[in-house]
């Protein structure tokens, strides 16, 4: 056997060591790259690997959104794998050329062509060398044996901003890196910018490629999306806002456009608790020059006046919440905003940030606070029945933890693929807190409702 | 409406070769082939288990897909433990709805769990064999399974990691059954690979192990089913009712010690030719077993299939029971089929789906009326096509040749024919056919379409040509599909409805196509405004009394 060090690590439980992920809560980089391409109007996502990460991909983005999902691959083979992977990449990316004549092709690389060792950057430029008809092609780098496909997410923004975006001349623009939100939040984060006659461009916007409607004929599956011209106007942005709470703003889109272009930057954790959403328009509000809406006041209004209302099913409860890390720093500060403790916050990513983000958010409630970094459902089970949860947030694969613990699941981000409707799920802003809260509060009222001998219809 | 007529096969193979450089063109132009069948019933070669074209979007998945995901996943305790980077592992995760009815509440069931070496770069680099050993021996210390599969993916045949060496010695120290699968997914042309490594391997360390001859009477085992929706409960419901035993299922509600007591029964029946046809072959040449191909989609194909495995056993009371059955069953589904053909009759489907599922659902659409007017697998050989008869002239590329092949013997404890050689003339003379499987191509029309490997673009080209009733795939071309106002009916997962499988799965089909042609919904597309002759919404006014 090799000569590896065996990194084992303690379940924070039982002080088990561990080799094994036992049901993960992470995906796989490629998965968070193609997210991104697919968001880009006019770009066809491409693999470069072998062809079931492809069909992996579609198969699980396309159950998640329900929407169809075209990723294309170069299809190595046995001999790719000896003797390198340029002539399939070649190939493929002449075929996809010739059937969707896209503006762009977005690749990104699998764990095999980086195993092998696949130099691709060096690779495109022999190759738009000899095929300068070639559309624009972007590329980035997604070793799945590197992060998560938060990561892979985020280094295919930076990767296409890094690509496109040139100094170009000042606008008034504004840039909008919204990271892994459902085509719901992409949606109303547009209408905010609109509602304050802000030009923004939302990187990747999948809010119609991922949310679509019926065609009644067939089209080309790849042109909404974010306009590349607009990428390509980047730098000369007003400034840039991302959401972001444990990635490092040093590897970002938006890190990068202000150390080339110095275009303003304005990092924020994902707007969901009233705090965060004030913080989201305030900024949005200098930016613009312009008060916010009475729109916002009535949405700001409404909010707190049904957290008033449903304040006794809420508070002192406690909640077991897990995702992706930002999304998990977000909810938590949300759920101390309406009184939940998340006793639990669990991520499958390893940035190391996860605590102190948390501690950042919610200090008064970290006494209370079980963090789990790089961790699997496994132990999320184990520590969860060590908190004493009276609810679970996150994506479809708790469920096996909300059966085995009896108390309510509410669905959020990604994959949800028991329920119908994900991409209409709306967690960003007033709007989205509204929708959070109704399902929560709810889903507390049915599970004491179904509890109840007698069955009180008023509760 | 019934655009057929006017719509010439080869017009319309030339139309979907055109959207290609010319390369790409020459190489569809022999998977796509126009049905001429002669009375001999030999059809047109077609090109297939060949490699997609990069950059052609393809319905294909990948070897560890076929060996982790399709053969090994339905099986609910052996615990399947991938070695590689965290993405294999998750989206193999319960994703195909196979459904496993456990004994007991002793027993294991791992279908609910992923587990994974999640390799990190420190592992690709200095390999991951310890980090497998380490897993594998905590597998066992907290689930103490029967058995445990290790399955590579891509990185693990290229770093080095020999994952067969670390599941023999695992074997050794736990007391218990550990192998390896070796099934990369670059590996083949498709999940078809994998299907062959899995069943090897299978084939190699569980079947044959078991000593627990069943004392049942007219014991058979089902091979290539993989009990989507719940089929292979209602094919073992229907066994149970003839008097038929079944004792191994590859490997859809399955387990351990069914595989490896399966070379206990007397006949394999072959559902899936594709997945499985050369593990009934060799169970045969090692224990004595012989097989015939059923097909328990479609009613009729049931009634067959239930006759033949009746007309083997040679028992009158068994050939009794099993017509009483049929003739029970049929009523009902006659009745089904004369309602709901008054609907469908005529219309035209479309299948391009597995090794053999688009040849077996084309029974059920003949018996609503519907005609398949083109149809194509996924990840099928000549052989699925034309009929086994063509088995000899398939070309042997470099793709099949890296997948092993078994030598197999007579077991010289356990080998024991169950028909003398000339039983099996006699059967044969009265009409019984062993390891024959005549292919889809023979059972179609002429003038219609057969297309290898369909691509994205294709499908999207034939629905726009034909204007299908239905449209039959997966879950990646569903919502492709669906918006172009085509009812699409997903065969790998039945949409998570179904059992379509037997009589009573047939009545559930009938009616879930009736419902998805019959929907009013697709009239709706167009908002009136956008209506020919409408440019204007008008509306009534109401006078409230």
């Amino acid at each position: 056997m090799g000569k590896s060090k065996v990194t084992a690590k303690p379940n924070p439980t039982s002080g088990e060591c561990r080799h094994a992920t036992r049901n993960p809560c992470r995906l796989c980089t490629p998965f968070g790259a193609c997210m991104v391409f697919h968001g880009i109007s006019g770009c066809v996502p491409f693999i470069h690997g072998s062809q079931g990460c492809a069909t992996y991909i579609r198969r699980y983005l396309i159950g998640h959104y329900r929407e169809p999902v075209d990723i294309a691959c170069s299809n190595f083979a046995e001999p790719t794998t000896v003797f390198g992977g340029k002539q399939n990449l070649e190939t493929g990316l002449i075929n996809v050329a010739a059937q969707y004549v896209p503006e762009m092709i977005g690749i990104c690389t699998t764990c095999l062509a980086e195993t092998i060792g696949d130099d691709v950057p060096m690779f495109l430029h022999e190759i738009t060398k000899q095929h300068p008809d070639l559309p624009r092609l972007v590329q980035v780098a997604t070793p799945s044996y590197c992060g998560t496909h938060t990561d892979g997410f985020n280094q295919a923004v930076r990767s296409v901003v890094e690509a496109l975006a040139q100094s170009g001349a000042k606008h008034h623009g504004v840039n909008l890196f919204s990271g892994m939100l459902s085509p719901a939040d992409l949606r109303y984060l547009k209408e905010i910018m609109t509602d304050f006659g802000l030009a923004a461009t939302v990187l990747p916007d999948y809010s119609d490629s991922f949310d679509g409607e019926v065609w009644g004929q067939y089209k080309k599956n790849i042109e909404h999306g974010t306009a590349i011209a607009d990428i390509e106007k980047a730098g000369g942005a007003r400034a840039s806002i991302e959401f972001y709470s444990t990635a490092s703003s040093k590897k970002s889109a938006g890190g990068y456009l202000l150390e080339r272009f110095g275009t303003p930057y304005y990092g924020m954790p994902i707007p969901i608790s009233v705090k965060d959403t004030d913080r989201f328009l305030s900024v949005v509000s200098q930016l613009s020059g312009r008060v916010p809406p009475d729109k916002y006041d009535g949405e700001r209004g409404r909010l707190i006046d049904a957290y008033v209302d449903g304040h006794k099913y809420v508070f002192e409860k406690r909640a077991v919440v897990y995702g992706e890390e930002c999304l998990v720093v977000s909810l938590a500060s949300f759920l101390s905003e309406i009184g939940i403790v998340p006793a639990l916050c669990a991520s499958g990513g390893h940035s190391g940030r996860l605590r102190d983000a948390l501690a950042e958010q919610i200090p008064e409630m970290m006494p209370d606070v079980t963090v789990l970094e790089d961790t699997d459902f496994w132990d999320i089970a184990e520590a969860a029945k060590a908190v004493r949860p009276d609810l679970i947030i996150g994506n479809s694969n708790g469920y096996k933890l909300k059966r085995e613990l009896g108390i309510p699941l509410i669905r959020v981000g990604l994959p949800i693929h028991d329920r119908i409707g994900a991409s209409r799920i709306l967690h960003v802003g007033y709007r989205g807190a509204q929708q959070l809260y109704d399902r929560i509060v709810n889903a507390l009222i049915e599970q004491q409702q179904e509890e109840s001998s007698v069955g009180y219809t008023h509760i | 409406m019934s655009p057929r007529k006017e719509i010439d096969a080869n017009e319309i193979k030339e139309q979907l070769l055109k959207g290609y450089p010319s390369k790409v063109a020459r190489k569809r132009s022999q998977q796509i082939v126009v049905n001429a069948k002669d009375e001999a019933l030999n059809v047109p070669e077609i090109k297939a288990n060949t490699r997609t074209t990069p950059g052609i979007i393809t319905q294909r998945g990948c070897t560890y897909a076929g060996c982790k995901g399709v053969v090994l996943g339905p099986t609910r305790d052996i615990l399947n433990l991938t070695h590689g980077p965290i993405g294999c592992g998750f989206y193999s995760w319960l994703t195909r709805r196979n459904q496993t009815r456990p004994v007991s509440d002793e027993d294991h069931n791992f279908m609910t769990y992923c587990f994974s070496t999640d390799m990190q770069e420190n592992e690709i680099i200095f390999g991951g064999e310890k980090k497998l050993a380490e897993a594998i021996r905590e597998a066992h210390r907290v689930f103490k399974p029967k058995a445990i599969g290790v399955f590579a993916t891509c990185p693990v045949g290229l770093i080095g990691d020999d994952i067969h060496t670390v599941a023999k010695q695992m074997s050794e120290e736990l007391g218990i059954n550990v192998f390896g699968f070796s099934c990369e997914g670059y590996k083949g042309v498709s999940q078809s690979a994998g299907h062959h490594i899995a069943n090897n391997q299978l084939f190699k360390h569980v079947i044959g192990r078991g000593e627990k001859p069943s004392e049942e009477k007219f014991r058979i085992n089902l091979l290539g089913e993989y009990n989507i929706g719940g089929d292979a409960f209602i094919i073992d419901d229907l066994l149970k009712r003839c008097g038929i035993h079944l004792g191994a299922t590859f490997s859809g509600n399955s387990s351990y010690e069914g595989f490896e007591n399966a070379h206990h029964s007397d006949l394999n029946c072959v559902m899936c030719h594709r997945s499985i046809n050369y593990v009934a072959d060799m169970i045969e040449e090692k224990y004595g077993v012989p097989w015939i191909k059923v097909n328990f989609i479609g009613a009729e194909a049931t009634a067959k299939s239930l006759r033949k495995i009746a007309q083997y056993f040679e028992d009158e009371a068994l050939t009794k029971r099993v017509e009483e059955v049929i003739a029970e069953e049929m009523e009902a589904v006659e009745a089904v089929q004369r309602e709901i053909r008054a609907r469908c009759e005529g219309k035209l489907a479309m299948l391009f789906v597995g090794g053999s599922r688009a040849h077996h659902y084309q029974e059920l659409f003949n018996e609503i009326g519907m005609k398949t007017i083109a149809a194509g697998y996924e990840f099928a050989h000549r052989d699925d096509y034309e009929g086994r008869k063509v088995l000899p002239t398939i070309k042997i590329d470099a793709d099949s040749r890296n997948i092993e092949e078994l030598t197999v013997t007579a077991d010289p404890k356990e080998y024991r024919p169950r028909k003398t050689e000339e039983q099996i003339e006699a059967l044969e003379a009265s009409g019984l056919e062993f390891k024959g499987y005549e292919g889809m191509m023979p059972t179609m029309e002429n003038g219609t379409l057969v297309v290898d490997d369909i691509s994205q673009y294709e499908s999207e080209k034939l629905i726009e040509i034909f204007k299908p009733a239905i449209f039959c795939a997966g879950i990646k071309e569903k919502y492709a599909v669906q918006k172009t106002g085509t009812p699409m009916l997903q065969l790998h997962s039945y949409d998570y409805g179904g059992p379509f499988a037997a009589f009573q799965g047939a009545l559930t089909f009938y009616r879930t196509v009736d419902r998805m042609i019959s929907a009013r919904i697709w009239s709706q597309i167009k908002p009136p405004w956008k209506m020919a002759g409408q440019p204007t919404l008008e509306a009534e006014f109401v006078h409230a009394e």
